[in-house]
């Protein structure tokens, strides 16, 4: 049954990949990237073995922590979640539990990070291969370790994925969840800086370390090579008792998901609320609007990255704070611009098949994109507007208001544009409509990166003027250049804004067909 | 947009609703539909049937300009559909099989969504939404998220969106899937009166029984080609439609064999 398991995880990803040559072009830029970064961790731990135990101990310990933690925390924080063994698919099938925890966790380990894990790992025993005794306990750390790593992903992803029993519950939760994330930057930030502040403090922490559930397993070899087998036995009992707990936790986590399909709990409620559909015009393109607005409030999707953007100026804070200089709050208002514009430019692989609807209706590609443009500028603008001035307020720097201000809306309003045209021709790999937004199907992650990596750079092409005149203002102090960046960026910025929206609906009306048929793949 | 309105069908004679002629399409190295061909007299019950996997699905989004066919034509009420896929639109209801809705719309905001989006006037819009909730028993649940719907309700929400503007003819996929025996009848009912009074209904469906009660016209569809079409009489000469489009179709060859299934 586990092999079972092995061979339709390895199967599920040939499939995958012969879906469509851009998955293939995806894995090879992720897997070299990969390669790069394992070969340089297995050259310096190899180096290491010729260097004091001390060293060694802490740089393994704290490196093997570090890959914990990463297990934990990124399958969430960088919605990478591998659901191509999602357990709740083996529901109906009678799997004993512990074939199937056995095969869901040696699943978790094929693929780029589960292999380069296991290959850093393995080479610690090389680290302390310094008699027979330290590298089989390296290897039995190194074993531990990587097994602790896995079980801990998945008792993240699947408390995660299962933590919601309602749809209500689910959006809240998904919602609340970015905050912390959000957040995680300056708290990362501060503790490494009050870390690298004091290098003596290294070997300590790392000591400290080595006695929790992140270390343990790491410090076996350092400790049986320095001459401290009371210290390893008792590790080694710490690491054996995080595993079995971590696969407790686990196996109930996952016996409760297998047997709580996702209901949909939501009383009766009558209509005659309509909501923006009442205020907005009567309009294809007022429909459109309310519907995006919509969606942005109630889709955690959406609502999540809206989410965010309050919380740009707490980490910037932060992070001046910390360094004493307040000047990179002087992007609050051009970043925020730009993460709000680019958010529509997946608009139609949000809407994934729904988009049907426009397509049976033959709504005007026009109106289409105009709708959807406007409802991001409704909260985009006075975002903009707030962050901006409120810069120059906390500054004092009034005279940096109007180039502050040219160069954001700039950035707005191209965006938008760029973003309408975007999502008329190109499909990106989103969470599809229902599901947390961390939980990204397996899709072309080539093309999604493709089409973000170029978009950003048209982008920054196209704000080029605003660009200039913000330097030629900082350069010379002249408030010229302010006063005519505050012109260019509203005037060509919207010139940009009705090119890229009448482009996007000339393109839509074009192709819709084939844009559909697009996101019906990635279904 | 001065799109010349096709005349009443009543007035010109037997004008065809839905005329699709030689349509194809290939996915990858799969024949999907293999050159079909039909017609669709107007004020028709017009019912398609075929195996899963016939391709019926594929030729009505075709018909319905959602996919764009790789040989053929479809003309709606003499409006070509991929020349001038707005105006035949216009003409068009549609309920897609196997498409998600806007579903964090209420049931209320997604009808209204619907008719606003097809330019309609919002005080008709209004109106017409709550008749349509009415029709479908859905007024106790209009201000429930579309994504809490069960999968019943969640069709008879999609067939009222395809309804709002009074389209001159109807494409509904698999319309009585999962629709409840109530609701169903109801369904039918209004569709009959729509029929009654000019409308051209198409309908796909494998349940055979419910073709041949409902719809005076069938055509017969298997691997992407069309094997029968006319009258239902004529199509099932004599027998049962079942029976005859076992016999089109060349099933039943399967009856033996699954002993194992009998044996516990």
């Amino acid at each position: 049954m586990v092999a079972h398991l092995l061979r339709l995880k390895l199967t599920l990803l040939r499939n995958g990949l012969r879906r469509s040559p851009w998955q293939l072009v995806g894995m090879a830029i992720a897997g070299l990237y990969a390669l790069g970064v394992v070969a340089t961790l297995i050259i310096a731990l190899v180096l290491l073995r010729n260097a004091s135990p001390e060293t060694a101990h802490t740089a393994v310990v704290l490196g093997g922590s570090a890959a914990v933690l990463g297990w934990g925390v990124i399958p969430v924080v960088a919605s990478a979640t591998d659901m191509t063994l999602d357990p709740a698919r083996f529901t109906t099938f009678s799997v004993p539990m512990k074939q199937l925890l056995a095969g869901l966790a040696l699943g978790g380990l094929i693929g780029i990070p589960g292999l380069a894990t296991v290959l850093v790992a393995l080479s610690t025993v090389v680290t302390w291969s310094r008699g027979v005794l330290p590298a089989l306990a390296a290897l039995l750390g190194a074993a531990l370790g990587v097994m602790t790593c896995v079980v801990l992903a998945k008792v993240v992803t699947t408390a995660t994925a299962s933590l919601a029993a309602s749809r209500r519950f689910k959006d809240i939760s998904a919602i609340a969840f970015m905050v912390p994330l959000v957040l995680l930057g300056p708290i990362v930030a501060g503790v490494g800086r009050g870390i690298s502040a004091s290098t003596g403090f290294l070997p300590g922490f790392a000591r400290t370390l080595s006695w929790t559930p992140l270390g343990a397993p790491w410090a076996l070899g350092g400790d049986i090579a320095s001459g401290r087998p009371g210290q390893a036995a008792v590790k080694l009992l710490v690491s054996v008792a995080v595993l079995g707990a971590l696969a407790w936790c686990w196996k109930l986590l996952l016996e409760r998901a297998l047997v709580t399909p996702p209901y949909a709990g939501a009383g009766k409620r009558r209509g005659g609320r309509l909501g923006l559909f009442g205020v907005l015009p009567a309009t294809p393109a007022g429909a459109v609007m309310a519907r995006s607005l919509t969606y942005w409030l109630r889709d955690p999707r959406y609502s999540g990255s809206l989410v965010v953007i309050p919380l740009l100026p707490v980490v910037l804070a932060f992070q001046g704070a910390q360094t004493g200089s307040y000047g990179s709050l002087a992007f609050l208002a051009p970043v925020s611009a730009f993460i709000l514009a680019w958010s529509i430019s997946a608009d139609v692989s949000y809407d994934n098949t729904a988009f049907a609807l426009h397509l049976a209706i033959g709504v005007r590609g026009v109106a289409d994109r105009l709708g959807r443009a406007l409802a991001c500028l409704t909260f985009a603008l006075p975002v903009v507007l707030v962050f901006a001035v409120g810069y120059a307020a906390f500054t004092q720097n009034w005279a940096a208001l109007p180039g502050q201000l040219g160069f954001s809306l700039g950035i707005l309003f191209t965006g938008l544009g760029l973003s309408s045209v975007v999502s008329a021709r190109y499909t990106v790999t989103v969470p599809l409509p229902g599901d947390s937004p961390f939980k990204k199907p397996p899709g072309n992650v080539g093309q999604t990166l493709a089409v973000q990596f170029v978009g950003m750079l048209v982008l920054m092409l196209l704000v080029l003027p605003e660009a200039a005149l913000l330097v030629a203002q900082a350069v010379t102090g002249n408030v010229l250049f302010g006063w005519l960046n505050l012109a260019a960026g509203t005037i060509l910025g919207l010139v940009l804004f009705l090119a890229g929206v009448r482009l996007g609906g000339k393109w839509l009306d074009a192709r819709g067909p084939e844009l559909l048929a697009q996101v019906t793949v990635n279904r | 947009m001065t799109a010349p309105l096709p005349d009443q069908a009543s007035n010109t004679g037997p004008v065809a609703a839905l005329s699709i002629r030689g349509l194809a399409k290939r996915f990858g190295g799969k024949i999907a539909v293999d050159g079909i061909s039909l017609e669709v007299p107007a004020g028709s019950f017009f019912g398609i049937v075929g195996p899963n996997g016939a391709g019926k699905t594929t030729t009505l989004s075709m018909a319905t300009g959602l996919l764009r066919p790789d040989f053929g034509t479809a003309v709606v009420h003499a409006v070509d559909v991929w020349q001038h896929p707005l105006e035949a639109k216009r003409l068009m209801g549609i309920l897609p099989d196997g498409v998600r809705l806007f579903d964090r719309l209420t049931g209320e905001q997604l009808i209204t969504y619907a008719g606003l989006l097809r330019g309609m006037d919002k005080a008709v819009v209004a109106a017409r939404v709550g008749e349509l909730l009415a029709a479908m028993d859905l007024t106790q649940d209009a201000g429930t998220l579309v994504v809490d719907y069960s999968a019943g309700m969640t069709k008879k929400i999609a067939l009222a969106s395809a309804l709002i503007h009074a389209p001159r003819l109807l494409v509904l996929d698999e319309p009585f899937e999962a629709v409840d025996p109530v609701s169903a009848a109801n369904i039918r009912s209004i569709l009959d009166r729509y029929v009654a009074s000019g409308g051209t209904v198409i309908v796909s469906s494998h349940v055979m029984d419910l073709v041949q009660r409902m719809c005076d016209h069938v055509a017969v569809v298997a691997r992407g080609r069309l094997l029968a079409a006319g009258t239902v009489d004529e199509v099932r000469a004599g027998a049962s439609l079942e029976d005859r489009f076992v016999q089109l179709v060349g099933g039943h060859s399967h009856t033996e064999g699954l002993e194992w299934l009998r044996t516990f």
